[in-house]
């Protein structure tokens, strides 16, 4: 066993490697200058900006810099905000996506769970086809949508009652996190909803349902004890990647609702050509993602006994 | 439950704390789009940065109110084509007591100047003696043409006359700095609220990033008569339109800018609409380098007859506050006395398809091609510059019969092409640095980085030569009016249009001054008065 889980933290790091790799030269291929600014700089401005930020070496050279200060954990000097580090933009923007992206993960876990074993026991009646109305709409509506909508209708509550209800936008306090947690989970919660009923309905016509009926028990009983259970398992398989993608995924929602998380620094870099923030934010979101999926396998292993690692 | 409710009641609290206007606290609330880029005045060359360091910051001179020039850490100053002299006010201090000295600038500049600070705008420091000198690291920035005969004079040696040298210190660039301070940040100068020192009306005392900012009233201010609001607060940063018109719904932001779609909305609200013109001039560039079509005159005037920009800004963008674009240089600059535009009306070119046709033939004839010509127009990737661009596009078919073809671009592409010289016909735009001609006379400069065209005429070079050098206004303000001439004529570059933004501020909030040089907004001088909602 822990054999097993030296090799894959091993095989992570491989894949982080590779990440880093890729982005750095995928990044320098893209065409664009990151110094290019509205106004011209003269040849003696620019060549004080390059050998600021050793754009002046090869790019090889470049490169081995690059791993050298990865492996001590440095990402160097934000080209757009120049007086700050990449690491400081991480740890103070990272937590932000994270609370927001676990609240959403949350919200989309308990929902889902609910919805899908509501729809899996109201099969085929009003109840189901309202929520699996709903379901599908949650999964084709882009999520600036509802953020936009949301956040408009919160404007007309607020204004109707006189008062804030909520804050419509802004971060602080659990009441700035509420409406957008939902809108971030949104999508998943609906994907969750699907898999929660088709998973469900597969328990339904097992044997070990039939047998519980047989044997008298309460309906509830059997929903809770065996059928809810049994169906949970495919939800938490998905759970890993799905936080993983919900807490680096919340760039939209962190435009509409002034959050001031990391998933904006992702996007933006990118647009600014922000060589040293999009490696920054591209290997450590990479990690965490290598990192939850081991977590994940770990976690299953301790859940489900069938799952077993030879030895 | 107790605790429950105890943490549901200490957080709404928070909630509610944020107002367009606190009358009772005498403060604001306000939205900016990013967070500042860059508090390191030496090296600050956006405008976000620009409007919170000039609310924070000062330099010798400001933009006043009436949109004049006045003293500000300089109580008095005298500018000959040698020198320029400043005489310090020995009441200005910084945020912690200490008075600011002619030696806070000299520190400064020098700074800026220094190769390995890196500052894209040390330009703008060229004009005097050893500047440039000291950038390329031939000079050790000691050299620098500055002095201080006592603590409250500076003695600026100029390296050529520059007869707008005082309108040029507005800019951050010239901001002062203090060395003991500077030393102690220890390379975060300005990365943090703590890591600034302040000499302007206030001073930041919380920055959270990406999140928020506080502005208060700094103590230590020499005219703080002036200065009304005890606090303004920043509890947004978003780039997002939409959200911003919300957060002004809502009551949270005093200020919000208006999109077209919002006006109807805004006017059954009873806002007042308000108008401002930012001092951004857009145009269409071509490109002279010798294997471009567009290197030809006639071409070129053809593409001039066949556009109607007051089609395009009326009844295509239909932005409010866009002013159809008639020359290079903006409306808003003054000349000797009077706006040079009353001074030198520039030529208008009447849109006229035949004479388009007439001189398309001409051009087809010198390029020796049966066809007309395809061209490539570069754009950037807003929903703008899509929109001329295919009405571009569009025009040049129908009345010319030219093709095409839209190469759309992020910015920074945009601009790596533009100075690569891959296209013939670019969408682009300038906006000033200091209130002078100059700031757009000199663009198309054969020595000009930003003529990324490549455009060359020794005549034109003459002009802006005088332009520059010319220390007699009339002549000078002339030599811009020649300059004007000889661009629309040579059909150098096609102005589009003058920038316009419409906004809303919340009716308590009197003496906002919004500014085309300088920081803009300015709420510096702003306050409340409560009874006029």
């Amino acid at each position: 066993m822990l054999r097993y889980f030296a090799k894959r933290i091993v095989l992570g790091l491989v894949t982080i490697w590779f990440i880093a790799s890729a982005t750095f030269f995928g990044m320098h291929a893209v065409p664009g200058d990151p110094l290019a600014g509205d106004k011209a700089m003269t040849a003696q401005i620019r060549a004080n900006l390059e050998a600021k930020y050793g754009l002046d070496q090869p790019l090889g050279t470049q490169y081995l810099i690059y791993l050298g200060n990865i492996a001590q954990g440095d990402f160097g000097i934000s080209y757009t905000q120049e007086n700050r580090r990449v690491n400081d933009i991480i740890r103070e923007h990272f937590p932000i996506s994270a609370t927001l992206g676990i609240l959403a993960i949350v919200f989309a876990g308990l929902g889902g769970v609910l919805w899908g074993a509501l729809t899996a026991l109201y099969r085929n009646r009003w109840p189901d086809v309202v929520i699996m109305f709903l379901v599908i709409l949650g999964i084709s509506v882009p999520s600036f949508v509802v953020a936009a909508i949301s956040q408009w209708s919160l404007v007309g509550a607020n204004l109707a009652a006189g008062t804030t209800i909520l804050p419509i936008g802004g971060w602080g306090t659990v009441w700035h996190m509420l409406v957008p947690a939902l809108v971030l989970g949104l999508s998943t919660m609906a994907y969750l909803t699907r898999l929660m009923r088709s998973s469900m309905l597969e328990v339904v016509s097992t044997d070990y349902i039939r047998t519980a009926k047989a044997k008298g028990l309460p309906a509830t009983q059997i929903f809770s004890r065996h059928q809810l259970r049994n169906a949970i398992l495919p939800v938490v398989t998905v759970l890993g990647p799905a936080i993983a993608g919900i807490t680096t995924g919340g760039f939209v929602v962190e435009i509409v609702f002034a959050i001031p998380g990391l998933g904006r620094y992702f996007v933006q870099a990118i647009q600014q050509l922000d060589y040293t923030v999009i490696m920054g934010t591209t290997v450590f979101y990479g990690a965490f993602l290598v990192f939850m999926v081991i977590l994940v396998d770990l976690v299953y292993g301790l859940i489900d006994p069938r799952v077993r690692v030879e030895k | 439950m107790l605790v429950l409710h105890y943490a549901s009641s200490s957080l709404t609290g928070a909630v509610t704390d944020v107002s367009a206007v606190d009358v009772e606290r005498n403060s604001i609330s306000i939205l900016i789009r990013e967070e500042p880029p860059q508090l390191d005045s030496s090296r600050a060359t956006d405008a976000i940065s620009g409007m919170v360091l000039g609310h924070v910051m000062e330099g010798l001179v400001r933009m006043g109110m009436d949109g004049r020039l006045e003293g500000a850490v300089a109580k008095d100053w005298e500018v000959t084509p040698t020198t320029a002299t400043f005489w310090l006010r020995e009441d200005a201090k910084w945020s912690d007591g200490r008075p600011v000295t002619a030696a806070d600038f000299i520190f400064s500049w020098q700074t800026a100047l220094k190769p390995e600070t890196g500052s894209e705008y040390a330009f703008l420091l060229f004009a005097i003696k050893n500047a440039e000198a000291i950038n390329t690291g031939t000079l050790p920035p000691s050299a620098l043409g500055l002095s201080a005969p006592d603590t409250n004079t500076l003695v600026i040696d100029l390296e050529r006359p520059v007869p707008f040298f005082d309108k040029m210190l507005v800019f951050p660039t010239f901001y002062p700095i203090r060395e003991d301070f500077y030393a102690a940040t220890e390379g975060r100068f300005g990365a943090d609220a703590d890591q600034l020192l302040y000499n302007g009306p206030f001073q930041i005392t919380r920055w959270v990033h990406g999140s928020s900012m506080t502005f208060e009233r700094n103590p230590h201010y020499w005219n703080l008569e002036e200065i009304h609001l005890d606090a303004i607060h920043v509890p947004f940063i978003t780039s997002d339109a939409t959200a911003s018109l919300n957060f002004f719904k809502d009551r949270k932001i005093s200020m919000t800018g208006l999109q077209a779609e919002n006006l109807t909305e805004a006017m059954r609200m009873g806002w007042q609409i308000r108008q401002h013109r930012d001092g951004t001039v857009f145009y269409i560039d071509f490109n002279f380098r010798d294997d471009r079509a567009t290197d030809n005159l006639n071409l070129r005037r053809a593409i001039q007859a066949a556009l109607d920009m007051e089609e395009m800004v009326y009844k295509v963008t239909k932005l409010p506050g866009y002013e159809p674009g008639v020359s290079l240089f903006p409306g808003w600059l003054m000349g000797e006395k009077d706006l040079l535009r009353r001074e030198y009306p520039p030529t208008k070119i009447s849109p006229n398809a035949s004479s388009a046709q007439a001189y398309l033939q001409a051009a087809m004839q010198e390029l020796g091609l049966d066809e007309p010509p395809d061209l490539v127009l570069l754009s950037g990737d807003n929903p703008i510059s899509s929109v001329q661009s295919e009405w571009v596009q569009q025009s040049l078919k129908t009345t010319l019969g030219i093709s095409i073809k839209i190469d759309k671009q992020i910015f920074k592409q945009r601009l790596a092409k533009m100075t690569a010289g891959d296209f013939d016909m670019v969408l682009a735009g300038w906006g000033p640095d200091y209130n002078d001609p100059l700031t757009f006379g000199d663009l198309y400069a054969s020595w000009n980085k930003n003529n990324r065209g490549e455009y060359n005429s020794p005549e034109l070079d003459a002009l802006i030569d005088t332009a520059q050098n010319q220390l007699e206004p009339a002549a000078r303000m002339r030599a811009f009016g020649d300059i004007q001439q000889h661009l629309i004529e040579n059909a150098v570059l096609l102005p589009m249009y003058e920038r316009g933004v419409t906004y809303v501020v919340d009716p308590r909030i009197k003496q906002l001054k919004r500014r085309v040089i300088g920081p803009d907004p300015d709420w510096s001088r702003a306050y409340i008065d409560a009874g006029s909602e």
